[in-house]
């Protein structure tokens, strides 16, 4: 027995020095521009997993190759993915935070051999665009499908939608209308604003008009969520009675602090909040919150990328370290685990993650904003690909 | 009439933030004939500090807001020294735009690697927080401190350059520098200080609008164009003008956007292209 364990060391040691000793993991993410916020969150997350499990899987070293993507550039992302796979010889790709990307990557990865782990963009059929594509963030259809349920469960009847006229926005006013549609209630009215939209009054003032009972909107995280919740504050539907409902983009964690006080008892759905109470978050968060140097800018993207690379991590072990991304990406099909936002599971058909999905209210917990959960859905798929 | 109202008092505000940060932009094209495409850059710049000295200092409001005026305008001068001087007068307007342009880009730069990539609040003091019941409508109170803000800086604006001894020699040294430096005026340090003026009032805009336009480092680029479409529609250089202008810019985008949200900023430029073509020097533009 215990000369027997005593060879399978040895085994796999000599496995792990025969193959090629450094695997290395190209991660594309926005360190410059506008979203260099998501940037930082993954590197933060992918830090945070090497903090806490280290930077060896079945013999082999893992090494981090970090690219950034400003924007929604198709060419320049191709380019980078190609500067990744050609030069620097990566086996595994990961991040991309905007839909753009993740469609101008996807047709070169079978060619390359080349797995994508999508760490945030969130149309529902980037999955579809490879079959080497596996998703570990979220969707919209996914977020607001349970948001839309819910309304419709607390007896709204009349819901107005504003979301931000571009894909994501399009997924979410889809997604929010035929639930709630199909549950009996009416969608008064929806408006698409403008990307640069900085001035929101007008929408707000038409929101108040239209005779709805709430609002739901979707905007992406960051400055344009900021100037639309305090809007919505200072517009006077709070006290009409008139709730403001959308999805977790809106109280992002690194946007609550700018946001301030106008955001108390905001109702969201999402699929992670910084503030979830498990001990696997808790350490989670010391983690990132120790990589990304400042607590406060921790948010969702962090989440997807560390349970992106336990994803990668997997697969380099199915493949023991061999570049062969069709058995990678088979050998994380229908693969169950406990993540810091919780139980989670990718999806065999549509190789996207199958989560919670939390309702959440803003609220003030020692002096600091957070989204505090208040009910869970388990189980969610991407809804936009169930049909 | 009350959602006319709502939407009319929406509109002043917005105008007069445009306002705010535009008059210094018009300032520096009418009078010094620069295209300067990094005042967005200034206004981000005033924002930052004014967030940085309430929030990691712990400065009051009051103290605050002018010293982030001041030190954005300390930071600005020495670029005045070694090249905006070189681009006066408009003879080079390509030189200028790469210039400013790049300026623009590096500011972009250090901000977010100083301050870090997340939007920068500027906490309002408890005497500007809340809402006040206008009897048609709830309106913040720092909107309508805004307004007044604006109309404050119009009015000083046209002292300064209208009446006083001041305004006498800046617009003479901008008709004839040469008259003017012959005459005994000292073009350049007039110069340096019709900057230190215009930097200023990007700052205090962009502090006094951070509640409409976030402060996060892309903001210079992207209020770049509202800010050249407010001082083109009203005349560069014309304070009258750039009142109307943001006035206008403000009612237009205010009203379509209520009454066709579909069509987006679509009125905005269909106004700015009317406007520009009766009347293609803006509307009071400065005459020479």
């Amino acid at each position: 027995m215990k000369s027997g364990a005593a060879a399978l060391l040895l085994a796999a040691g000599f496995a792990g020095s025969a193959a090629a000793d450094t695997i290395k993991v190209g991660v594309i993410a926005p360190f410059s521009g506008p979203f260099a916020q998501a940037g930082k969150n993954f590197k933060a997350g992918v830090e945070a997993y090497v903090a806490t499990h280290g930077d060896t899987v079945a013999g082999h070293k893992v090494e981090f190759v970090y690219r950034d993507l400003d924007g929604p550039d198709p060419g320049k992302a191709k380019s980078v993915a190609q500067d990744l796979i050609i030069k620097e010889k990566v086996q595994y790709l990961g991040g991309v935070y905007l839909t753009p990307s993740a469609f101008a990557i996807a047709p070169m990865l079978e060619e390359a051999n080349v797995p994508l782990v999508v760490f945030n963009a969130a149309t529902s059929s980037i999955t579809q665009k490879s079959p080497l594509i596996v998703r570990t963030s979220f969707t919209l259809w996914q977020t607001t499908v349970p948001l839309a349920k819910q309304a419709a469960k607390d007896g709204k009847k009349k819901i107005i939608i504003a979301v931000t006229d571009y894909g994501p926005g399009t997924d979410a006013e889809a997604a929010f209308r035929k639930t709630f549609e199909a549950a009996g209630g009416q969608i008064v009215e929806s408006i698409k604003m403008p990307l640069a939209t900085t001035d929101f009054g007008p929408y707000l003032q038409r929101a108040k008009d239209s005779g709805a009972e709430a609002l739901f909107a979707f905007l992406p995280s960051g400055a344009p969520t900021v100037g639309f919740v305090k809007a919505y504050a200072e517009s006077g539907l709070k006290e009409k009675g008139v709730a403001l409902i959308s999805t977790g983009d809106l109280t992002e964690e690194a946007g609550l602090p700018a946001i301030g006080d106008a955001a108390l008892g905001m109702r969201t759905s999402f699929h992670y909040s910084v503030a979830h109470d498990s001990a696997l978050n808790r350490a989670f968060v010391a983690a990132a919150s120790k990589a990304i140097g400042n607590a406060d800018e921790l948010s969702f993207p962090a989440v997807a990328a560390y349970d992106g690379v336990y994803v990668i991590t997997k697969m380099i072990e199915a493949t023991g370290g061999k570049q062969d991304a069709k058995k990678a990406v088979q050998a994380v099909l229908g693969m169950v685990w406990e993540s810091p936002r919780g139980p989670v599971k990718i999806d065999p058909e549509t190789r996207h993650v199958t989560q919670t999905i939390y309702l959440r209210e803003v609220v003030k917990d020692g002096g600091k904003l957070i989204n505090k959960e208040l009910s869970s859905v388990p189980d969610q798929p991407d809804w936009g690909l169930a049909k | 009439m009350d959602t006319a109202l709502g939407i009319g008092i929406d509109a002043l505000a917005y105008g007069m933030i445009l306002f705010t940060i535009s008059i210094g932009l018009s300032v520096m094209m009418g009078l010094m004939r620069v295209v300067n495409l990094a005042h967005g850059a200034f206004a981000m710049v005033g924002g930052y500090l004014a967030s940085y000295a309430i929030r990691q200092i712990g400065l009051p409001y009051g103290v605050a807001v002018p010293l982030a005026i001041l030190a954005t305008v300390v930071i600005a001068l020495p670029l005045e020294v070694l090249l905006f001087r070189r681009i006066y007068g408009g003879a080079e307007p390509l030189k200028q735009v790469l210039m400013t342009i790049g300026i623009t880009f590096a500011v972009i730069g250090v901000m977010n690697a100083v301050f870090g990539p997340t939007i920068k609040p500027i906490p309002l003091p408890e005497a500007l927080r809340g809402t006040v019941d206008l009897g048609f409508r709830t309106m913040a109170i720092h909107r309508l401190a805004v307004i007044g803000a604006g109309l404050a800086v119009a009015l000083g604006l046209w002292l300064l350059i209208e009446k006083t001894a001041f305004g006498v020699r800046l617009r003479a040294a901008v008709d004839n520098p040469g008259m003017a430096a012959a005459l005994g005026i000292r073009t350049e340090r007039l110069y340096l200080a019709t900057f230190a003026l215009a930097v200023a009032l990007a700052a205090f805009g962009g502090i006094a609008g951070a509640e409409l336009m976030p402060i996060e480092p892309t903001y210079a680029l992207k209020y770049m164009v509202t800010f050249l479409v407010v001082v083109s529609i009203g005349g560069a250089g014309s304070i009258g003008g750039a009142l109307a202008a943001a006035i206008v810019v403000g009612l237009v985008d205010t009203a379509g956007r209520y009454l066709m949200p579909g069509l987006g900023t679509f009125f905005t430029y269909l106004a700015v292209i009317l406007i520009v073509h009766l009347a293609p020097n803006g509307l009071l533009a400065r005459t020479r």
